[in-house]
């Protein structure tokens, strides 16, 4: 069984109802496949749920780090507009987010910037736009960032696996891996970011701890 | 060869696709009314419409434009029907020109705005034409033509 279907299982009730009916069974009738709960030794005991916590929280981290990072972070603002450069600041001539979030009528994003990053220095990718502001990024804690990764109304709608695949091939997503001109590419791989992704929900998406 | 469909007319450039439409049309075609002003989207100068929408012609390969409707501004009045595009009219009779460098962008942004906001508010006018850059200053005079434009498209 695949981590997510497994993961799919004990989130179901009756799944968990099954396997103890199963596991109560087993005890019952001396089937070794299933646990024993007095009598199998710890070392083979199911994990913990503090060290899936542990590796969660340390995928998250990684994750978080990329999130956070200019490339990402400079279009999922909280804001009207978004930003340029390592810097984050405003983008430059009064750039605005628009009510479709692919800017101004009669500075659209599509004015400046096209499907791919240009000689003369302008970046672009497909779908060029500002994140929505439900998408937004800036300004959330750990706590509240892995808590709108996971919710559709803030994720873009998607579930956490349709997240996954988001990250993993969405072109405009990769784009932060080559923004081309003198900006600063992600520094950790996109590669290392997916496995970090999947290692996160795979442990249970724990969410830091609010404070 | 690239073909380019710009005011009405379909021509055709032997360069290379990668060429930016700027260069296309001020060293091919001959159509200069369209300027250079940074070459890296920073100015506006080179502001044409592309399928009706504000573009800078100096970050936009030709490559891309096919099947596209290009409209620079000697193409403008054309797309109004008229002697003259309202915003080129609104812009003699306020008199927003100084240098005029900036000004055939500035023109082009301005009816790409009032093609979607017939009457701009003055937030919707920064937000437009925020990308133009006038070197003399002339901002309020473009703000007060741009009005005026709006004044005399609705009464056409």
């Amino acid at each position: 069984m695949s981590p997510l279907a497994l993961r799919r299982f004990w989130r179901n009730p009756r799944g968990i109802a099954a396997a103890v009916l199963f596991g109560a069974a087993a005890a019952v009738t001396g089937i070794g496949y299933a646990v024993e709960i007095k009598s199998v030794p710890a070392a083979s005991a199911p994990r913990p749920i503090q060290a899936d916590t542990a590796r969660s929280l340390a995928a998250f981290a990684k994750v978080a780090s990329v999130l956070r990072n200019p490339r990402c972070i400079n279009c999922h603002t909280a804001t009207d507009f978004p930003r340029q450069g390592n810097d984050g600041h405003p983008h430059i001539m009064n750039v605005r987010r628009g009510d479709d979030n692919h800017g101004s009528v009669g500075m659209r994003c599509s004015t400046c910037h096209q499907d791919f990053n240009q000689a003369n220095g302008v970046p672009g990718a497909p779908k060029w736009s500002v994140a929505p502001l439900t998408m937004r990024w800036e300004g959330l804690n750990d706590h509240d960032l892995a808590e709108a990764l996971k919710d559709p109304a803030r994720n873009g709608h998607r579930s956490l696996e349709e997240m996954a695949e988001h990250m993993a091939h969405d072109e405009l997503v990769g784009w932060g891996w080559h923004p081309g001109g003198t900006r600063d590419a992600i520094p950790v791989s996109r590669d290392e970011f997916v496995r970090a992704v999947h290692e996160w929900i795979d442990t249970g998406a724990a969410s830091p701890p609010a404070r | 060869m690239t073909s380019l469909h710009i005011n009405g007319q379909d021509h055709t450039v032997d360069i290379s696709p990668d060429t930016p439409l700027l260069w296309a049309l001020r060293d091919h075609l001959g159509l200069t009314g369209t300027k250079f002003g940074c070459g890296m989207a920073l100015c506006g100068a080179c502001t044409v419409h592309i399928d009706g929408e504000a573009v800078r012609s100096c970050s936009i390969p030709i490559s891309v434009l096919g099947g596209k409707k290009i409209t620079t501004i000697e193409g403008l009045a054309e797309l109004a029907k008229r002697d003259l595009h309202p915003v080129q009219q609104a812009w003699i009779e306020k008199d927003v020109v100084q240098c005029g460098y900036c000004h055939s962008g500035q023109i082009m942004s301005a009816a790409a705005l009032l093609a979607k906001i017939p009457k701009p508010t003055d937030d919707d006018i920064d937000r437009a034409m925020a990308g133009n850059i006038c070197r003399c200053g002339t901002y309020e005079r473009i703000r007060a033509a741009v009005t005026r434009a709006a004044e005399l498209t609705a009464q056409a």
